[in-house]
């Protein structure tokens, strides 16, 4: 019989998902038991919001998670606005839209990178993140910063389209479905990869819908769950687009439909840029006065969208003051990340578990809130 | 579904990237490599000095406190403070609502893309006209409507329509609701530009902060800590305030003026003279004698008496009030508004003794041995004349005698007496008197069923004219008609009635200098017709109650009484303040009440002491 042996896998650690410590107990090269320890990144964000107006929210809100900051303006925004009542304008719902997809295309690249990174296909990352890098450009150029955006306001988007940005995104998505054979072959059907992650962290719908694991790893077991379908918000109803499935609900599954709904996006943004009116106002204002008084009506809220790991929503009360009353961030990382480690990863071996975070998008920052 | 199908193994998946060998990799090496931020790029901030306020509302929207508002050595000017941002990038999240809520424009921020320097202090920086890097970087993110984190419109006043309106002498702006007054309220950013411009030094921010939280009893704190004629003040105040707040740089300024006037129509007399009667700090002893019952005398008299002293107020009219009973007009600032301002002041025990005249009823050496201190507020009561031929005439009248004629008819229409209705009338002037008389004129004409018929002509440009804008304009709404750059020559008058002012046009008012200088075109004359003329060309003080022995001890300045920062004249005892001081304004009035009486407490303690 082998010792019992306790690892730590983060917070700095180059197959940690992020600043968050995962502790193994293994035997052999079995994990028998593991533990999340998290609070590493950010701590109190929910605190800190009712400690800021709600429009000093902005800045703080995208830093909740990194690789897709923009969910969080989205759900924030689409709070407000329903407590607020008050309607976004039609060309708003459009720009929102390729915002979010581009940051979902991206997100994806980068996962796509990390499963490369954690198998030792380093060149997957050397790949996605200068490509990832074109959409940061566009953001750039749509919203004046790469990675926190601060774009999407309540009430709309904060600037209309830059002139011309158009023929520059859809540039950029030719640009990466030119890219998709090389990233087929690379990662989809690359030998290694489909060896080691094949029948890799099995979930069963069963498994995903008691632990509330939504997404990629629910989709992988068959459920089409996605928020864009099941509670359409902007304007997802109007445009066309599948929300592909998996059956085996293994490693595998889950990082090739992540691939699956990447070309997804990429249709969704070509009809946006059709579909969205060429004219018309970007923002209404949801309350008069200066941004140091803004006030949201007193009412609760929870408002959700799909983020590329999965149900992403916030629910936000407000007491009519200037600042939130209490807002809650449900990640969706959180159940895989909690209770996913602790009750999927014994069993594992030790050179899977990385692999195993990676497919499951693991995202540290959306735990520690 | 399966997807283990739907990519088929391949054998040559591994070896895809070996293709690539050769290929240029993408690195950016900073700084060798210049990389073009996009337009809209949010890199560092750059600020206008020359622009900026200094009204730190960068600083209060930024959500991580990056910036701090530094003293500078500049000069300051009205609506401008003598500081600027200092922006700290080791806090700085790059969002830019600090461009956004910037409220004259001044902040921006540039494409700079890198910032490498050995010493971290650069980090911390004050930004100038030249940049940070002091290369005139290109800038990048800056404000637009869409992003514009500010309200720049202001919550519209309701006003009875001009035709409407001058059909009666009613008040004719209705107030804010209280939706409307939250909403106003709101826009505020709470800069305090407005304190340092209101010669009262009222606290603007705060009792606008209270109206926006809906507690304008706590707003009525505030008001009455540097201003006992709020109801006044609220309707027809000058309102320096609003020309330097920093939303009217952009926009519309804060409605200051009206949301005052809300804070005390919401209040009950009873309970505004609770809460002043709590304020009452300590009891002094001593009598303080107060002459003219006018806005520095009743600001001076509320104040002296929340410290303890007994005051008596002696007026030669029938009713307090001075300048804002009898030369106001009603529409401007019904009896009510003022009565009620009047009311908290005697709440306090100040006696006002009305129809006494000092210098002819008591004189200024009997209230010397009666009380312990003086405070002359006897305003400008005498009017000044164009002196132009045929002002002699008995239908040449001076406007605030005519003001005050019409302000006792309206409120008394069967005891006192009629004032003149002319079929037409010529007012001389081109000052907010100039505009009261014309105005009340007309409502009076209208009110007697003839037509209006009031011509308007002063030596100013439409653009020049003092009076302030709002009374042009509602004047002419009110069918007042205007007749600008144009000097008084001669009043034409035929079988002993006047038919009309001659007048030649005036090329000039002021000289290089800006000072009054004015310079005609003979050639160019006109008569404007009219039967009656009224001369509002300004005020004047009347000293008639000094004796002389003490006029000679007191020092005067181009007419005006000289005192020193707490109203003290080169007399221990006598005090002054208002129109004798500071020239006609109310609101210069209650401030110099105010310090006056902070003066007397002074003079009395040290004399007790
Ligand atoms: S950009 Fe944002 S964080 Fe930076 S100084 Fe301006 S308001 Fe503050
Ligand atoms: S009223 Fe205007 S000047 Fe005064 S604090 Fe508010 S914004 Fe500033």
């Amino acid at each position: 019989m082998s010792k019992e042996v306790k690892l730590f896998l983060g917070p700095n650690h180059p197959g940690m998902h992020g600043n968050s410590s995962v502790h193994l107990y293994v035997e052999g090269d079995t994990v028998v038991k593991s533990r999340l320890v998290p609070g590493f990144l950010h701590r109190g964000f929910e605190k800190l919001m009712e400690r800021r107006t709600w429009m000093q929210n902005l800045a703080l809100i995208p830093r909740i998670c990194v690789p897709e900051p923009d969910i969080n303006e989205m759900v924030y925004a689409m709070a407000i606005e329903t407590l607020t009542g008050i309607e976004v304008p039609e060309k708003a719902h459009w720009i929102r839209m390729i915002i979010l997809e581009l940051a979902r295309i991206a997100a994806h690249l980068m996962a796509m990178g990390g499963i490369g990174g954690a198998t030792g296909l380093y060149t997957m990352p050397y790949w996605v993140m200068p490509d990832r890098d074109r959409i940061l450009d566009i953001f750039e150029k749509i919203t004046g910063a790469r990675i926190y955006h601060m774009y999407i306001i309540p009430g709309g988007v904060r600037k209309d389209l830059p002139q011309g940005i158009e023929k520059d995104i859809l540039e950029v998505l030719d640009y990466i479905e030119s890219r998709s054979d090389e990233y087929e072959n690379l990662l989809l059907k690359h030998r290694v990869i489909r060896t080691r992650t094949k029948g890799l962290g099995v979930l069963t719908r069963e498994e995903a819908l008691e632990m509330g694991v939504t997404g990629v790893g629910l989709r992988a077991t068959g459920l089409p769950y996605d928020i864009r379908k099941v509670d359409p918000y902007a304007r997802y109803d109007k445009v066309e687009f599948e929300v592909p499935t998996a059956t085996e609900g293994d490693g595998y599954a889950r990082f090739t439909l992540k691939y699956l709904e990447l070309q997804q996006s990429i249709r969704i943004i070509r009809q946006c840029i059709d579909m969205m009116p060429k004219e018309g106002p970007v923002n209404v204002r949801f309350s008069r006065g200066s941004a140091l008084r803004f006030r949201v009506p007193a009412g609760s809220v929870y408002a959700h969208v799909e983020s590329s790991r999965g149900e992403y929503g916030y629910f936000v009360v407000s007491d009519g003051g200037e600042k939130p009353y209490r807002i809650h961030v449900r990640g969706a990382s959180y159940p895989q990340g909690l209770y996913g480690v602790e009750n999927k990863l014994p069993g594992t071996r030790i050179e899977d578990v990385a692999l195993w975070l990676g497919t499951m998008d693991f995202c540290s920052p959306e735990i520690d809130r | 579904m399966s997807v283990y199908e739907t990519f088929k193994k391949s054998f040559w998946g591994p070896t895809i990237a070996w293709k690539r060998l050769f290929t240029k990799p993408v690195t950016i090496r900073v700084p060798k490599v210049y990389r073009e931020a996009a337009p809209r790029y949010r890199g560092f901030h750059v600020n206008d000095w020359e622009l900026c306020s200094g009204c730190s509302t960068c600083s209060k929207v930024c959500p991580t406190d990056a910036i701090k508002m530094v003293p500078v050595d500049i000069t300051v000017e009205p609506g401008k403070k003598a500081q600027r941002p200092a922006i700290d990038y080791g806090r700085c999240t790059f969002c830019a609502m600090c461009v956004d809520i910037c409220t004259t424009g001044s902040l921006n921020m540039t494409r700079e893309y890198i910032h490498i320097s050995d010493d971290p202090n650069t980090f911390f920086f004050l930004p100038d006209e030249t940049g940070i890097h002091h290369n005139n970087p290109p800038l990048g993110y800056q404000r637009d409507e869409n992003s514009d984190l500010l309200d720049l419109e202001r919550v519209e006043m309701e006003e009875l329509p001009g035709e409407d309106r001058v059909d009666s002498f009613i008040e004719f702006v209705k107030g804010y609701s209280r939706e409307q007054a939250i909403v106003e309220a709101s826009r505020c950013v709470d800069c305090e530009l407005c304190i340092d411009v209101c010669p009262a030094n009222m606290d603007i921010p705060r009792y606008i902060e209270s109206v926006y939280r809906d507690n304008t009893t706590e707003g009525v704190d505030w008001i009455y800590k540097t201003n006992p004629l709020p109801g006044v003040c609220g309707r027809v105040c000058t309102h320096k305030c609003e020309t330097v707040c920093s939303i009217g740089h952009r926009g519309e300024p804060v409605a200051i003026r009206w949301l005052k006037r809300y804070i005390i129509d919401q209040e009950s007399t009873e309970d505004i003279i609770r809460h002043a009667k709590e304020e009452i700090v300590k009891k002094s002893t001593g009598k303080v004698a107060i002459i003219g019952a006018g806005p520095s005398g009743l600001a001076a008299a509320y104040y002296l008496a929340l410290m303890g002293y007994s005051i008596t107020i002696f007026e030669s009219k029938a009713l307090p009030g001075g300048v804002m009973r009898y030369g106001i007009p009603r529409y401007r600032l019904p009896d009510e508004a003022l009565d009620k301002d009047i009311e908290v002041i005697k709440a306090l025990g100040v006696e006002i003794k009305c129809n006494t005249t000092v210098g002819k009823d008591i004189t200024l050496d009997e209230l010397k041995e009666k009380y312990d201190a003086v405070f002359l507020g006897t305003g400008f009561t005498t009017g000044r004349s164009t002196r132009v031929p045929g002002t002699d005439h008995k239908n040449v009248l001076m406007a605030l005698p005519l003001l005050e004629k019409i302000r006792d008819y309206l409120r008394d229409p069967e005891n006192a007496e009629k004032p003149p209705i002319p079929a037409s009338l010529i007012v001389i002037g081109g000052g907010n008197v100039a505009m009261d008389v014309a105005r009340s004129v007309a409502r009076l004409q209208k009110m007697e069923g003839k037509k209006i018929n009031v011509k308007v002509t002063s030596l100013e440009s439409m653009e020049e004219m003092p009076a302030d804008l709002e009374e042009i304009v509602e004047g002419k709404e009110e069918g007042i008609m205007f007749f600008p750059s144009r000097g008084p020559k001669e009043v034409v008058i035929k079988d002993g009635k006047i038919v009309g002012l001659k007048t030649v046009a005036c090329t000039r008012v002021f000289d290089e200098e800006g000072r009054f200088n004015p310079q005609f075109d003979e050639s160019d004359v006109t008569i404007i017709e009219g039967e009656m003329i009224v001369e509002a060309i300004g005020q004047a003080p009347d000293y008639s109650y000094l004796p002389e022995e003490l006029s000679e001890k007191l020092e005067f300045v181009r007419g005006r009484l000289l005192v020193n920062e707490k109203g003290q004249t080169s007399i221990p005892w006598l005090f002054a303040g208002g129109d004798i001081v500071h020239g006609p304004d109310i609101i210069h009035g209650v401030a110099d009440g105010h310090k006056a009486a902070i003066g007397i407490d002074e003079f009395l303690r040290n004399k007790e002491g």
